[in-house]
């Protein structure tokens, strides 16, 4: 372990090595940690990556309820949302697959 | 050869020191260690992670991108103004501007004015300041606890904190643009946009009385700091007793219209019921709706936890009430299952607009416990026992419970 190292970053300001930089740098940047949240393993898991991903990360899924009420239903509305009403650009062909994956999965 | 394990199992003030760029490639070793340190929501599916983002202590991760991050609960305890770096944190569409020169900021002030303007941060500043202290909350904070529950960001109450703001009113920049004959609507549009060129751009409107009331602010200043990042820097919308979706961040656009704006972000989404109670039978729908607006009264015990042990004997109790703007009048505790009403002091009035903080001390004999909080309002409203619902999942405002054991 450099400790030297450690120690430098240490008595850099808490903000500026947090990934965050004000006052001697302009503009003011941030960095924000690397996306981690995946998609379950599972059929179809494709089209969910090719489509869903463009535009949020995969915890917006894995974090609505679960239940008998989330199912096909559930999912089939959610997509439908996505492209009726937020523009996601998913062909027709997806739909069902993408319907299938999160019915089976989440 | 730094060893992140090694740095990572350190205290967290080294964690929080340590940092991106020059010494690591990615903060993505952040995220890994804190999902180590996972919290479990109180409701089905509520397991998180604890994420450590810049300018925020480690926070309970909702989502990624764009980032939205709870504030977890313990924070409403330590005080009556919530932290910079706990406060919480929502964007709608994941194009959030991460790099923003404040020198060459500017908000353009349009439409129905006399005066088109653009105005920079440091005219902004050099304006007569305001001050105020002002809970922004989620219009979906609590959603998770809805029975049924609903689809939209599963939060639990920690999607709220109260700050002391500080910029100028919203009236006079729109004074000195002047505001036209005829004009009805605001309309506020920040930096953060969608990913996609057909989503619909977040943008929200006030009515004009409203937008013009000498309360409503663009805010520089946040608990006397730079707004976070994450939070609007370098200017964001401040409407006092309104839900946060109205709070626009990275504010760098005000349009003045002569119509109701029917954007997606006012015409469809953020509605609420158009009755009374603004609620419907679970599982219905309303008949009509309206925009959301003011807060629902709400109070919450901080110092005890559900599920907390307490000695048996004399148990102090402290936390935390609010409203849309009539103010606290009294919040009082029961703790027989809301039989009977105990009342507590009120703290420090900080404002209408505040957490109002409050205190008491009960007995409590050897059991179990079932402790309760109410607040009623200088309006004289109060929270109904039974939570009511809605199709979205906002406004929730229940009295809360704490279950206690005491030996």
């Amino acid at each position: 372990m450099n400790r030297s190292i450690v120690l430098a970053a240490a008595l850099l300001s808490t903000q500026a090595a947090a990934g965050f930089t004000a006052a001697q740098a302009k503009p003011v940047k941030y960095k924000l940690p690397e996306e981690t949240a995946t998609f379950k393993p599972g059929t179809n898991r494709e089209a969910v990556m090719n489509n869903c991903t463009a535009c949020h990360s995969a915890d917006y899924i894995q974090t609505q309820p679960r239940g008998p009420k989330f199912k096909k239903d559930f999912w089939q509305a959610e997509v439908t949302k996505m492209i009726k009403v937020y523009g996601a650009p998913i062909d027709d062909a997806d739909v069902g697959k993408i319907v299938e994956y999160l019915t089976e999965n989440y | 050869m730094i060893d992140r394990r090694r740095l990572l199992a350190g205290s967290a003030t080294a964690i929080a020191t340590l940092g991106t760029g020059s010494i690591f490639s990615s903060i993505s070793a952040f995220a890994k260690n804190a999902s180590a340190k996972d919290v479990t929501l109180p409701f089905e599916n509520g397991k998180r992670p604890m994420v450590k983002y810049p300018q925020k202590r480690p926070m309970i991760g909702l989502t990624q991108r764009p980032p939205q991050l709870e504030t977890p609960f313990s924070v409403f305890n330590e005080g009556v103004i919530t932290p910079n770096d706990a406060f919480f944190v929502r964007y709608h569409l994941a194009d959030i501007p991460l790099e923003i020169d404040p020198d060459k900021f500017s908000v353009d002030i349009k439409g129905k004015v006399d005066k088109p303007m653009k105005l920079s941060l440091a005219d902004i500043k050099k304006m007569p300041a305001v001050e105020i202290v002002a809970v922004n909350q989620c219009s979906g904070n609590s959603r998770g606890l809805f029975n049924p529950r609903v689809a939209g960001g599963q939060l639990a109450n920690g999607a709220m904190g109260n700050a002391r703001w500080k910029g100028v009113p919203l009236k006079a920049v729109l004074d000195k643009a002047g505001v036209q004959a005829g004009a009805k609507q605001v309309v506020f549009g920040g930096m953060d946009g969608p990913a996609s060129d057909k989503t619909p751009d977040f943008a929200k409107a006030l009515d004009l009385d409203h937008a013009r009331d000498g309360e409503v602010m663009l805010a520089y200043s946040m608990n006397g700091e730079n707004l976070p990042m994450l939070n609007g820097f370098p200017l964001r919308l401040v409407v006092p007793g309104y839900y946060g979706t109205y709070w626009v961040k990275h504010l760098n656009e005000i349009n003045v219209i002569d119509s109701v704006y029917d954007n997606f972000w006012m015409k469809t989404a953020y509605r609420i019921p158009d009755n009374d109670c603004n609620c419907v039978d679970p599982g219905t729908a309303p008949k009509a709706t309206i925009p959301i607006n003011h807060f629902t009264i709400r109070s919450f015990i901080t110092n005890l936890a559900d599920g907390a042990k307490v000695k048996a004997g004399e148990t102090r109790l402290k936390g935390i009430a609010f409203d849309g703007g009539s103010g606290i009048k009294e919040v009082a505790v029961s703790i027989d299952g809301g039989k009977t009403w105990l009342p507590t002091k009120l703290g420090k009035d900080l404002g209408k607009y505040s957490f109002r903080e409050w205190h008491t001390a009960v007995k409590l004999p050897a059991g179990a416990h079932d402790i309760k909080v109410r607040a009623i309002g200088n309006n004289g409203k109060t929270q109904p026992m039974e939570a009511l619902w809605n199709p979205a999942g906002y406004l929730r405002n229940v009295v809360e419970t704490v279950h206690v054991t005491a030996a």
